[in-house]
């Protein structure tokens, strides 16, 4: 055991290395719990691989490659990673408002398929890129905030609670999608040329550039993306309606006798969160896709909570917890084919990691770690939930 | 049973020793204490003195440090409440302890349920329910969802739900919070036959006036310890306090004569519903001028926290009309309302008045961060807001170790201190204040009196509900009682009685034209 | 204490600002009303259509006219309108009536369905049967839901716990029982059962013990099922080669399965099926006419007074949250071993969530939960028996998603209280810290 405890306390000195980074230098929140939660994740991911097996290693090693292998894998891990961004920032923002955003799965769909709708439209090709690339990213953005202030509108004037009001959201705007994608008579929006239901392609002019063709294609959507990050952290820092969505986050009790109007914070929180998701989706459709399938962000809004929790809801930890779930499902087809291990152990991984960081207190035992920073998602009772 | 009346001194319960420290805080310091068969038993002292916790652990909640408790001679060691009550011990807790949505029967019941077969009986339920009733005279209604009743019977049926469990030891919290004047009486006539049917009660209360009226023996405990065990016939008021607070203490508030001015707040006709649609204000009038204090007595669940927010904008009139500083107020919102002058501070202080996870700073322009002092166009100023937080601790003494510290790292009375700093700042004419010194210590209430009488000294027009009749007696000028949502009477402060106001509150008459 | 207030609430719009709920639905019967006998009525065509009970050849049934049919169900719209708005001696009828017309919709439904068909008749026992059918892992899912949330403890991981049991259960019967022995399929199932338990139990430690929130607890077990069963079918279930085998078999009910013309269709079925009846009565009976099913209540409403009259509160909420989750696994294994003898990814296809959503519309009750998980059920069965039908209005195909979709729309509405409020117990959600 005491091989397993040195082991533990270089982990641990590497830890307080980079949270001085972090938080003296970067000025980030500690992130001690999710680097142990990550660590944990790959032991128990790796005995489930011994238990098939295969040598773990070995499959970490390939899974590794294709994270980081080379430019191309890298440059495919960020790519896939972006869109991760958007869903986790939606998370993130609601949360600080103290709602519970389950509806980015939704809100994407929602985003997806007027970025699509847009971006097909037959004037868009006259108009140049630089107007019809931004004309694209507010559609899909105005869609993921519609969808998304609706369960606020819910909230805020009935008191419908946002978690169940996303969760019917989130399938009617699937049978929503899959009508409008999958309907030949009448068609609605289904491409008639293509075997598989989609919606047809966009304009060429609405085509985010790309940075590099790697699988899937890098391209310019991620410094709207990760610009936005910055964006979001000075605004919940620095700026009153940041201090009001955060007021209203931890009292809205409070915030009302404070004279906050604590329904506009919440509508606007869920439309803004929802902005997020819609913004991730559509540039999905202009930068990689090119047209909107109904199954392409299956489990992105679901992934988002889980990196909104990994990041502990700092809009610029997001960026580095989203690249780390992107690269792993990147590399992932890499573990199947070399060690052949199935690409569900990722998924079981980061299962693991969303529950270690949520359960933190796990960690903290294991790794005696001390009570640094109050986790936001503890020790609240969701009021009226459920 | 025994049949005890006045019996010599059999201990049913004994208390050796407690301690019990909660993290930062000695809650009881070696508490000893005894229950004799038969005895009402005083526990008294301030808010925060720890008696509640020494319940506590008699009724098997909190686990001792360290210290011995005995039933009737035979150590005890409570791993949950269940043991405590088949040891026949009882606790009514301040805060009701019922279902609201079960009926009174199922309230009973619960934890120790009658079965018929797998199955619960509530029949045989409801008789037994009934018998006790009528032994103790304690009327309820086994099948009334608990819910729909006032507090009073509330109360009744947390008695019974004790008597059910064949309570002899009953430990009952600050009973009398709830009850008027009258109820009070009425309380003190069961509680005595109580205990010639062989109970042994604890008692405890903060309220001077009831311990003598009703104990046998009084303990008093001042920061975790106890610092004195007398008899009723050896106590006075006076000598009560000066024990639980551990000096002088000045019964009187000291203040000038009012020098009322125009009217500040004019309320017409006021209507309001509580959180459930149920009207709870109907029909109130007011008026408050500078310079005054208008006190706003009766039992609390009278509508008295509507009608606080209901004036401060947080809840919408349904009928009425409500006038500040002569402009028609109706409808504004908390921030318009705040801005025309208005400082409002909070009945409940955890839930509106501060934000507990926020540092001391951002509690302290919680309503005015927007202002061009504290931001620029949306961009908040750290820098001012520190430094006006810096200058407020310091003139408002707020014990804290630095104004970026959580709120909630701080006591009661601090925290209190930081909402009466916040709210008392800036150019306010007049201040809506309600139950200000819940909860804390004698050192508090009276830094709080005397900052609400300046105001008023000020010419601030001062409307102060609270549910402390002493509290209403010495700070207000003039007081009003309210009643089922209405103004039932007003009287100036230096003509009232305890007895005239108590009729008040009771019926909403003095009885003269009923 | 523990009052459930929401932001509505707190901002005060819910009081004053809103109309009337029953001058709200009034007018919404009555506008329905005018529209059915103004408007749809002689717009359909008046030849006749026929309600068969048993298949073809030769079934019986009732042939009936649709434009009367509309006519009547409108007369019933606008007198509970006028109930609405009548004056308040005759307003006790005003609830029975919304109700009944409430319930008018399902043939209101039917009727039209089939006077905008080519076909001039459809077998409805079979439809009320498939409706049940389909309904059984909701009402297992809302079963689940409903232990869960009476007891104090949110559980958004319905749709994972069923995914679960469902993998595991097949994978069991895979491996074991090459997919085909009876006694190896019950092993299999009682297997189902016992990883819904597990899973559930995965959640109680995490919310109750280590007082993770709640709904990420759920989050946590719905990605980490998909991902498990994921893992095995890949690994386990592919790799073994047995991707599909025997179910269930169906058996008719003693003496119920001989009435003539319905009892062949409506009292034979698999034996899951039937224990979802079980269940769901089991339910109604234990939670409110035992102790522990008052105690169990108890810790969902005010759990801090049931620990001051010895409940222990932490017990009773580790045994509902895991009771739950063994329906839940019964649920899963009605999807691969039951419906089908073979196992998908993401089989469940949001089941749970939908299961959740019919616990919302039965307003936490048993009876409620199951009239919700009917209704998705039958909406479900409709939506695949208007494909078959070939419903138009005007030209325009009435698409499966709708009728699939309306359900969530209802709930949508019960939620915003629209059509009265649905209220949670008030301790659900809220984490549960023993005293010391």
């Amino acid at each position: 055991m005491s091989s397993v405890g040195n082991a533990n306390a270089g982990i641990g000195r590497a830890a307080g290395q980079l949270h001085r980074l972090l938080t003296e230098v970067w000025r980030l929140q500690p992130l001690y719990v999710s680097l142990y939660a990550i660590l944990l994740s790959f032991v128990v991911g790796g005995v489930l691989i011994s238990i098939i097996g295969v040598n773990p290693f070995t499959a970490y090693w390939a899974l590794l490659r294709g994270m980081v292998g080379g430019g191309e894998e890298i440059a495919g891990s960020v790519a896939r990673s972006v869109p991760f961004i958007g869903s986790a920032l939606a998370l993130a923002f609601a949360f600080r408002a103290g709602l519970f955003n389950i509806g980015a799965e939704g809100q994407l769909l929602a985003g997806g398929i007027t970025a699509a709708y847009v971006g097909a439209l037959s004037w868009m090709s006259d108009l140049p890129g630089i107007v019809a690339i931004p004309l694209i990213l507010i559609a899909g953005t105005m869609g993921g905030a519609i969808w998304g202030g609706i369960p606020g509108v819910l909230r805020a004037k009935t008191g419908a609670h946002e978690v169940i009001s996303t969760i019917m959201l989130n399938s009617l705007v699937l049978f929503g999608v899959r009508w409008m994608v999958n309907s030949r008579d009448p068609v609605v929006l289904r491409d008639t040329d293509s075997t598989v239901p989609r919606t047809d392609p966009i304009s060429d002019t609405a085509v985010l550039p790309e940075l590099v063709d790697s699988q899937p294609s890098l391209h310019v959507g991620i410094f709207a993306l990760v610009g936005i990050c910055f964006v979001v952290a000075f605004v919940l820092n620095r700026t009153t309606f940041g201090f009001e969505v955060g007021t209203v986050g931890l009292n809205p009790h409070a915030s009302h006798y404070a004279g906050i109007n604590v329904n506009r914070v919440i509508v606007a929180s869920m439309a803004v969160s929802g902005a997020f998701a819609g913004l991730a989706a559509a540039s999905e459709i202009s930068g990689t896709n090119g047209f909107f399938q109904p199954g392409t962000f299956f489990l992105m809004g679901f992934d988002g909570i889980a990196i909104a929790l990994l990041a502990r809801t700092n809009p610029v930890a997001i960026i580095a917890a989203a690249l780390l779930w992107g690269s792993m499902l990147s590399g992932a087809p890499l573990m199947q084919q070399e060690a052949d291990v199935s690409i569900d152990v990722v998924r079981i991984i980061q299962a693991m990691v969303l529950l270690f960081v949520a359960a933190d207190a796990i960690v903290r035992y294991l790794f005696r770690v001390r009570e640094l920073d109050q986790s936001p998602f503890k020790a609240t009772s969701i009021e009226g939930a459920v | 049973m025994a049949q005890a009346g006045n019996s010599t001194a059999r201990p049913v319960l004994e208390i050796e020793g407690i301690t019990k420290t909660f993290p930062g805080v000695v809650a009881n310091d070696n508490v000893s204490l005894t229950l004799n068969q038969g005895e009402i038993h005083c526990l008294l002292g301030e808010n925060g003195a720890g008696k509640s916790t020494l319940m506590n652990m008699v009724f098997g909640l909190y686990r001792p440090d360290s210290g011995i408790i005995r039933v009737r001679g035979k150590e005890v060691h409570f791993e949950d409440s269940g043991e405590a009550i088949a040891q026949g011990i009882g606790m009514v807790h301040q805060h009701f302890q019922l279902i609201p949505v079960f009926t009174v029967a199922e309230n009973i019941v619960l934890g120790n349920e009658i079965t018929r077969g797998a199955f619960l009986d509530l029949d045989t339920a409801r008789r037994q329910i009934d018998a006790l009733a009528e032994r103790y005279g304690l009327a309820v209604d086994p099948d009334a969802t608990v819910g729909d009743l006032s507090v009073g019977e509330q109360q009744r049926v947390e008695l019974v739900k004790a008597l059910f469990r064949d309570a002899d030891i009953l430990i009952l919290d600050e009973p009398t919070a709830v009850l008027t004047p009258g109820e009070v009486d009425d309380f003190f006539e069961v509680v005595k036959s109580l205990t010639q049917q062989g109970k042994s009660i604890i008692f405890i209360t903060h309220k001077l006036r009831e311990v003598l009226a009703v104990a046998d023996r009084i303990t008093v405990l001042r920061a975790g310890q106890v610092v004195g065990t007398t008899t009723a016939e050896g106590a006075t008021q006076q000598s009560l306090a000066n024990l639980m607070v551990g000096r002088d203490v000045v019964f009187r508030v000291d203040k000038a004569e009012p020098d009322p001015g125009e009217s500040l707040i004019r309320v017409q006709g006021l209507r309001a519903q509580d959180d459930r649609g149920v009207e709870t204000v109907s029909g109130f009038d007011v008026e408050v001028r500078a310079g005054e204090i208008f006190g706003i007595a009766g039992v609390e669940g009278n509508g008295q926290r509507e009608l606080v927010e209901t004036i401060c904008g947080m809840r919408p009139a349904t009928g009425g009309r409500i006038e500040m500083l002569g402009k028609d107020a109706t409808g504004w919102s908390p921030r318009k309302i705040n801005e025309l002058g208005v400082a409002h501070i909070p009945e409940n202080r955890s839930k509106h008045g501060v934000v507990a996870q926020y540092s001391i700073a951002d509690n302290l322009v919680l309503n005015r961060y927007h202002h061009r002092k504290f931001a620029r166009r949306g961009v908040r100023n750290g820098a001012a807001i520190n430094g006006e937080a810096i200058a407020l601790v310091e003139q408002f003494d707020v014990r804290t170790p630095g104004v970026d510290v959580a709120i909630d790292t701080l006591s009661g009375g601090n925290q209190q201190k930081v909402i009466v700093a916040r709210e008392l700042t800036g150019d306010l004419q007049v201040l809506v204040v309600a139950q200000p010194t819940r909860g804390l210590d004698v050192g508090s209430i009276e830094f709080i009196h005397r900052k609400i009488i300046e105001l008023r000294d000020r010419g601030v027009a001062v409307l102060l509900v609270s549910a402390e009749l002493d509290e209403i007696l010495s700070l207000s000028d003039r007081i009003g009682v309210l009643y089922r949502g209405r103004l039932a009477g007003t009287v100036d402060a230096d003509d009232a009685t305890r007895e005239e106001l108590g009729l008040l509150m009771a019926t909403g008459t003095t009885g003269e034209h009923s | 204490m523990t009052t459930v207030e929401n932001a509505a609430g707190i901002a005060g719009t819910s009081g004053g600002a809103r109309l009337d709920r029953q001058s709200v639905s009034g007018l919404v019967f009555g506008l329905l009303g005018v529209a059915l006998i103004v408007g749809v009525a002689p717009a359909i065509s008046s030849s006749n259509r026929r309600f068969n009970f048993e298949p073809p050849p030769d079934p019986a049934g009732i042939g009936f006219d649709p434009p009367t049919w509309v006519i009547a169900i409108g007369v019933l719209f606008l007198l509970t309108a006028a109930l609405g708005f009548a004056p308040p001696a005759a307003r006790q009828w005003a609830s029975p009536a919304r109700l009944l017309s409430a319930l008018a919709v399902i043939p209101l439904v039917l009727v039209l369905s089939l006077a905008l068909s080519d076909n001039p008749s459809t077998n409805i026992v079979n439809l009320f049967n498939e409706s049940l059918v389909l309904a059984t892992p909701l009402a297992l899912g809302s079963m689940t839901g409903l232990w869960c949330e009476r007891s104090g403890i949110i559980n958004i991981g319905i749709e994972g716990t069923m995914l679960a049991g469902a993998g595991i259960g097949y994978m069991t019967y895979a491996t074991i029982g090459d997919a085909q022995s009876t006694a190896w399929l019950w092993f299999s199932i009682l297997i189902s059962v016992l990883a819904g338990g597990l899973v559930a139990a995965l959640l109680a430690v995490l919310s109750i013990r280590f007082g993770v929130n709640q709904i990420v607890g759920g989050v946590v077990i719905n990605l980490f099922a998909l991902g498990l069963t994921g893992f095995l079918r890949s690994e386990v279930i592919v790799k073994s080669g047995i991707t599909t085998g025997v179910g269930t078999s169906e058996f008719g009910l003693p003496l119920l399965s001989k009435i003539p013309v319905i009892g062949d269709q409506l009292f034979r079925g698999q034996p899951i099926y039937w224990l979802m009846y079980v269940v769901v009565i089991g339910t109604w009976v234990v939670m409110y006419r035992t102790p522990w099913g008052l105690r169990v209540r108890s810790c969902g409403e005010n759990p801090h007074a049931a620990e001051t009259l010895g409940v222990n509160v932490v017990r009773i909420r580790y045994q509902s949250v895991i009771l739950g989750g063994l329906i839940a696994g019964l649920a899963g294994a009605w999807f691969s071993m039951e419906s089908q003898a073979r196992f998908e990814d993401n089989m469940t296809n949001a089941a749970g969530f939908i299961a959740l959503a019919a616990l919302i519309f039965g307003k936490w009750t048993p009876w409620g939960a199951f009239g919700g998980a009917l209704l998705f059920g039958f909406s479900r069965a409709l939506g695949t028996r208007l494909q078959f039908l070939g419903v138009e209005v005007s030209g325009f195909e009435i698409p499966s998603e709708f009728l699939q979709a309306l359900p969530f729309v209802v709930t949508l509405v019960v939620v915003a209280g629209a059509v009265g409020r649905s209220i949670p117990p008030a301790a659900s959600g809220q984490p549960f810290h023993r005293s010391r």
